[in-house]
């Protein structure tokens, strides 16, 4: 049989040159890599059309299509991004998006990783069903929390317009992002924690250290990636979230993050397009960068979360 | 914004937190230990265990669970909190097809089969075609940055394809300009109850196709080559190859990603109140109750399209749990 697999016609890289399988296999290699750049760069015409658009003037963009913009005479501005900033309170949206994603980043995963630890190193009951109901939980729509977390917070005056003058007008917000966004790092972390050699834990307690020293000292720094790509994973959710902001945090000036801003302008401004181009490119700053630059943990923390298993 | 209350009140605020937050939750854990090892020896495994999972509970119990009870007593009652049965429920699924949520519900289900489908095809295609060049990298992070996006962002991007001129006018619009090559009329993409559905869940595609294609991507790098070798040895060709062996080896993953993006599709909204607010006949279940809630003020008819919500989303919800099991049982 091997001598018959010897004289089969082989691939492209070792058939003769310009014999019909060469060329064959040279046609195929064009095709794929025409295929996949036309593919790249069809996915890539929405986000550049936006980008070129908001630093046209505006007389060009309503009488003359983006890619007109490619061929010279070049004519680019920084004016829609200075009058969309002047007139609209991004600036503020961008101020409140950090101050509603960092403790909102911050205390879901800390608390995730409580629990987390529990779940992987302790004994306790009922503790493989609990975590069941936080599987179980993983799918439930945040639709089904709006009107009773609402309602109780009204009802107790924890809203934003009490919490202002303390500062604290994020912390509803913060509270049912950390709600929300526990099961799923829960979820994430005691799937990574549970994987760390358990010799670590057994001669960390010969060795007498607290429970405190174990968490702190061993397992939160061998689960940097993890913590890393669930860090990455929830400022992004949270930078990027509209509907939670919209129930918790509302529209008004002083409070509302980039996204209820952007939502807004895009209702306000109709026909300003040249305004909407740039105030849509200034909110996808923050998230590209740090896309751009944290991408590994970002991948890492996909595929951690969905082919665990 | 005005830099000078910027400096002197907002940043000094945002300092405390930033500090104070990380403070309070490392304050807790360690204080709370330290109260555990005061106790007796035979209590102290009882009680911490509690102490570290205790605040998870709490949140996931008072966030989602108990709300959750809640919001199913709320639909049975009426904005005065008098038990109505289930009238909420007979007023939203009333009139088929067009009245209540029915055309919410025919546009989810639109969402559920499109848009999965669409995903999936599309990560498959793309991971199984990277897969194949030297480039692979970069073409994969220009296909998944829309993930990093938000759906605002996502659907002022895609309002801005759609654009709409009358025919005779120069279009602006990216799909318009781009039907005029082939001499078509232009269309109106987003507010023609004819297509409308599509174009919306065309743009979210776009966007969550990154998604899809990095998870199906290592799952075809899981892939042993011998076997992939083997199999052209044999004289397989690269189509059979891969309804044969590859697509399925890839199945898990494929399911996995499958009802991932169908608790997406199920709770679809952003793209949808950003696009058209649900005008058109574009309305989602996820739009329609945040409608209901702030606009109409009718918390149980809200709570009722939530439940109707929660339904769809309860076989996912099972299949998951058995999926979990599963892997446990393997472990």
């Amino acid at each position: 049989m091997s001598v018959a697999v010897a004289e089969r016609p082989g691939t492209a890289a070792t058939a003769a040159r310009f014999s019909p399988q060469w060329i064959a296999g040279r046609i195929q290699g064009a095709v794929l890599h025409i295929a996949v750049i036309s593919l790249t760069v069809a996915w890539i015409v929405p986000t550049a059309g936006l980008l070129i658009t908001s630093f046209r003037p505006f007389d060009k963009i309503t009488s003359s299509g983006w890619w007109t913009a490619l061929a010279p005479s070049y004519q680019f501005t920084l004016d829609n991004y200075s009058k969309v900033l002047s007139t609209s309170n991004l600036g503020q949206g961008f101020f409140n998006s950090f101050m509603i994603s960092i403790p909102a980043t911050i205390i879901p995963i800390a608390i995730a990783a409580f629990a987390a630890y529990a779940f992987a190193w302790m004994k306790f009951p009922l503790r493989d069903w609990i975590f069941l109901g936080i599987v179980g939980v993983l799918a439930i729509p945040l639709q089904l929390s709006f009107v009773p977390v609402l309602s109780f917070f009204v009802a107790h005056g924890i809203t934003v317009g009490n919490l202002e003058p303390y500062g604290m007008q994020f912390l509803p917000v913060w509270l049912a992002h950390t709600g929300y966004g526990l099961p799923f790092s829960i979820y994430l972390l005691a799937n990574f924690f549970r994987a760390l050699p358990s010799e670590l834990f057994e001669s960390a307690e010969i060795d007498g250290a607290s429970t405190l020293t174990v968490f702190f000292r061993i397992v939160l720094p061998l689960s940097v990636p993890a913590l890393a790509s669930l860090v990455i994973f929830q400022f992004l959710w949270i930078w990027n979230d509209l509907l939670v902001a919209l129930i918790y945090v509302g529209g008004a000036r002083e409070v509302a993050p980039l996204t209820v801003s952007l939502a807004n302008l895009t209702n306000s401004l109709g026909q300003g397009y040249h305004l909407l181009t740039a105030a849509a490119f200034f909110s996808m700053i923050v998230p590209l960068v740090v896309f751009l630059s944290l991408q590994r943990y970002f991948v890492r923390g996909i595929l951690a979360g969905s082919v665990k298993g | 914004m005005d830099w000078g209350t910027f400096v002197t009140h907002q940043l000094p605020i945002m300092l405390v937190v930033i500090v104070g937050v990380p403070a309070v939750l490392v304050g807790y854990i360690v204080g709370t230990e330290l109260l555990v090892r005061r106790l007796p020896d035979a209590l102290r495994p009882r009680v911490r265990p509690w102490i570290w999972v205790g605040p998870a509970l709490l949140f996931v119990f008072g966030f989602l669970v108990l709300p959750a009870f809640g919001t199913f007593k709320a639909s049975l009652e009426n904005n005065s909190g008098q038990f109505v049965g289930l009238h909420n429920y007979q007023v939203q699924l009333s009139d088929f097809p067009s009245g209540g949520s029915w055309i919410a519900i025919r546009n989810n289900a639109y969402w559920l089969v499109l848009y999965t489908l669409f995903v999936l095809a599309f990560g498959l295609l793309l991971a199984v075609l990277f897969d194949r060049v030297k480039y692979e990298t970069i073409v994969k992070s220009l296909i998944f940055m829309p993930m990093a996006i938000s759906s605002v962002a996502l659907g002022v991007i895609w309002k801005f394809m759609y654009w709409y001129q009358p025919p005779g006018v120069t279009q602006t619009g990216t799909l318009n300009a781009f039907l005029g090559l082939f001499h078509q009329d232009p269309r109106i993409w987003i507010q023609d109850p004819s297509i409308d559905n599509f174009a919306i869940i065309g743009a979210a595609v776009w966007g969550i196709t990154g998604f899809a294609m990095v998870i199906l991507s290592a799952a075809l790098k899981g892939i042993p080559g011998e076997l992939l070798e083997a199999a052209r040895v044999d004289g397989a060709g690269e189509i059979t190859i891969f309804r044969r062996v590859i697509f399925p080896l890839m199945m898990p993953t494929v399911v996995v990603v499958g009802t991932t993006l169908v608790i997406f599709a199920l709770k679809a909204f952003d793209v949808v109140y950003v696009m058209t607010g649900g005008n058109f006949e574009t309305d989602v279940l996820a739009n329609r109750m945040y409608k209901l809630l702030f606009f109409s003020g009718n918390n149980g008819a809200a709570a009722a399209v939530a439940m109707i919500l929660l339904a769809a989303v309860v076989p996912v919800l099972i299949f998951n749990l058995r999926q979990f099991r599963a892997v446990e049982a393997r472990r």
